[in-house]
């Protein structure tokens, strides 16, 4: 086990089922259990980024000094239709097709 | 070829034939791509009857491509089930790249699901072996192309590095892989993971290669807006150039307590050749060595569960039966699409994105990045290049870490602040452990500096024989 474990970060079920649900995942029930294990071993792990202070830091988040690249506003070609469509799991004609999002009335 | 003493039919005609012999045994291939490498093959040796000189870099060249670079018409998978039966309608920049220097398409390798993992054992389709004891991992995530190269399957192959994908596998196996600078390579095509540590690179058997393969695929792209527009220098150019002189930097930090002993001696026994070579061997610091791993998993899980959004079953690849309503199709499509350390992933960068520990968490790793990146640039002020390991052990057992992923995380304990600070690094054969597995030395260079590291990479192999060493499969 690695050296200067802070303190045990402890995931509920709950939180798993909440964080499941947002990244759109319908979780097991043994996989609830098996991640709430799982990610606090992980997130206590994270908790070593606490010793340092980094108050004064700026974050990076590209390590490249390139910002905000523009083209040309200009209409260049695109995949064409049929070739976008060869992989849809349902179609319907050019349209892909999906279950029903909209309650009956 | 060149000489006409050899076609390229002869040579892909061989390298299948070498498939049939060994990869029931290594596995390194998703899918081959015969017909398609005979008719490109074709096409090379025609255009060597037909012109004299000029040839592009890979003419007739087979070279295996790893499952997660869009090939048009080919089928790409990332190892994984929720992109089963997909078919590319376009090229990834690199395969352009590959097609307009002439090369051969073998196949598609290998590798973790999506990239993720150490070891290719998190492929949803089989498990690649370590050519050099089929009882152990080839590494990973790249570790088809590894194992493909390795076996001489392929004669090059290309991969993909977001913390150590492409070097770890190529020490675990004895071949050289180079990760180069974050934004040489364009990404377009390239199925995300996390896209501000991403990159391609080649696997081949020795530098020389490595150094072509890089002229090939480096190049700045406008549909890869991360892609840096910089004059691509040959990169075979400074192969053979003395390295007298040259400052090398070795960080204590990377020569840590639970090591494996024989990957540590190879290593120094490493730096004492360059030392003969008349290299200027310097003790450097990169003091935020050891929040790497955690700074890491933190920024790649994030970016992946942005990244890994649009697979809901709607546009391509996977989805389950009578779903009931959208919802209900999106939620059990990825449950049962992807695979466990997948959805750890997601689940991990969904946490640490939600609200409330965004600043703890994701904000956090940023700025430690920030000190990680801002250790090497100090270190560049008094070095050329930097020696580690690539691997704190050599080539472990099947099934030996897949129960604790901590420890799996772990073994890229040396390759990830690499790609947190976007500099290039090589891994290179340097012998072997008292059992047998080949041990990687790094070589690591400033931004750019791909040159640097592939000359002090030659040096060493000129000076050594280790890359002459080739696995007896049976």
């Amino acid at each position: 086990m690695p050296d200067n474990w802070g303190s045990r970060m402890n995931i509920t079920k709950e939180e798993v089922e909440h964080v499941a649900k947002l990244a759109r995942l319908a979780l097991k029930a043994e996989e609830i259990d098996q991640f709430s294990q799982q990610l606090s071993d992980i997130l206590t792990y994270a908790g070593k980024l606490n010793e340092l202070n980094t108050n004064d830091v700026e974050p990076t988040s590209h390590v490249l000094p390139v910002k905000n690249i523009m083209r040309e506003d200009k209409v260049s070609g695109s995949i064409e239709r049929e070739k976008a469509l060869i992989n849809a799991p349902d179609r319907t004609e050019e349209f892909f097709r999906v279950p029903k999002v909209i309650e009956n009335a | 070829m060149r000489k006409r003493e050899i076609t390229s039919k002869e040579i892909t005609e061989s390298v299948f034939a070498r498939i049939d012999q060994v990869e029931s045994k290594v596995r390194a291939y998703l899918s081959l791509t015969d017909e398609r490498a005979y008719t490109q093959a074709d096409r090379a040796d025609k255009a060597i009857q037909s012109s004299k000189e000029d040839f592009p870099y890979l003419l007739g060249i087979p070279v295996a491509i790893k499952d997660n670079m869009c090939t048009e018409g080919v089928r790409v998978t990332c190892a994984s089930k929720i992109l089963q039966g997909f078919i590319a309608p376009y090229n990834a920049k690199v395969i352009n790249r590959l097609e307009e220097n002439g090369y051969v398409h073998t196949g598609m390798t290998n590798m973790d699901e999506f990239a993720m993992g150490s070891s290719t054992e998190n492929s949803s389709c089989q498990v690649t072996k370590n050519p050099w004891d089929i009882n152990r991992v080839p590494g990973g995530s790249s570790g088809g192309s590894v194992a493909a190269v390795t076996a001489d399957e392929c004669i090059a192959a290309l991969g993909s590095d977001t913390g150590g994908s492409i070097r770890q596998p190529a020490a675990l196996c004895g071949v050289v892989g180079l990760k180069p600078t974050y934004g040489r390579v364009s990404r377009y095509g390239l199925v995300a993971f996390a896209s501000s540590l991403d990159q391609i690179g080649p696997i081949t058997k020795d530098v020389t290669d490595c150094a072509i393969m890089l002229n090939v695929i480096s190049c700045h792209d406008p549909k890869d807006s991360t892609s840096v527009d910089l004059p691509v220098p040959d990169y075979t150019r400074e192969l053979g150039r003395d390295i007298k002189g040259m400052k090398l930097g070795i960080p204590g930090e990377y020569f840590i307590s639970g090591m494996e002993p024989s990957v540590e001696k190879r290593v120094r026994e490493a730096i004492r050749t360059y030392e003969n070579l008349g290299a200027v061997i310097v003790d450097i610091a990169l003091p935020h060595t050891e929040y790497a791993v955690a700074a890491y998993y933190i920024i790649a899980t994030a970016e992946a569960s942005s990244n890994l959004a649009r697979y809901d079953g709607v546009k391509y690849g996977y989805r389950i039966k009578d779903a009931g309503d959208l919802l209900e199709m999106y939620m059990k499509t990825r449950d049962e699409g992807f695979g466990p350390e997948v959805k750890r992933r997601i689940m991990l960068g969904t946490y640490v994105l939600s609200a409330g520990y965004y600043d703890a968490y994701y904000r956090k790793a940023q700025q430690v990045r920030t000190l990680i990146k801002g250790d090497f640039d100090k270190a560049f002020e008094s070095v050329d290049a930097i020696l580690t390991p690539t691997s704190p052990t050599a080539a472990f057992r099947v099934g030996e870490k897949t129960q604790d992923p901590l420890q799996m995380y772990l073994s890229d304990i040396f390759t990830i602040s690499v790609n947190l600070a976007g500099i290039p690094g090589i891994s290179i054969p340097c012998g072997f452990t008292e059992s047998g597995l080949p041990v990687g030395l790094q070589i690591l260079g400033k931004h750019f500096d791909e040159e640097k590291i592939l000359q002090a990479a030659y040096a060493y192999e000129q000076a050594t024989e280790w890359h002459k060493k080739k696995p007896d499969i049976d």
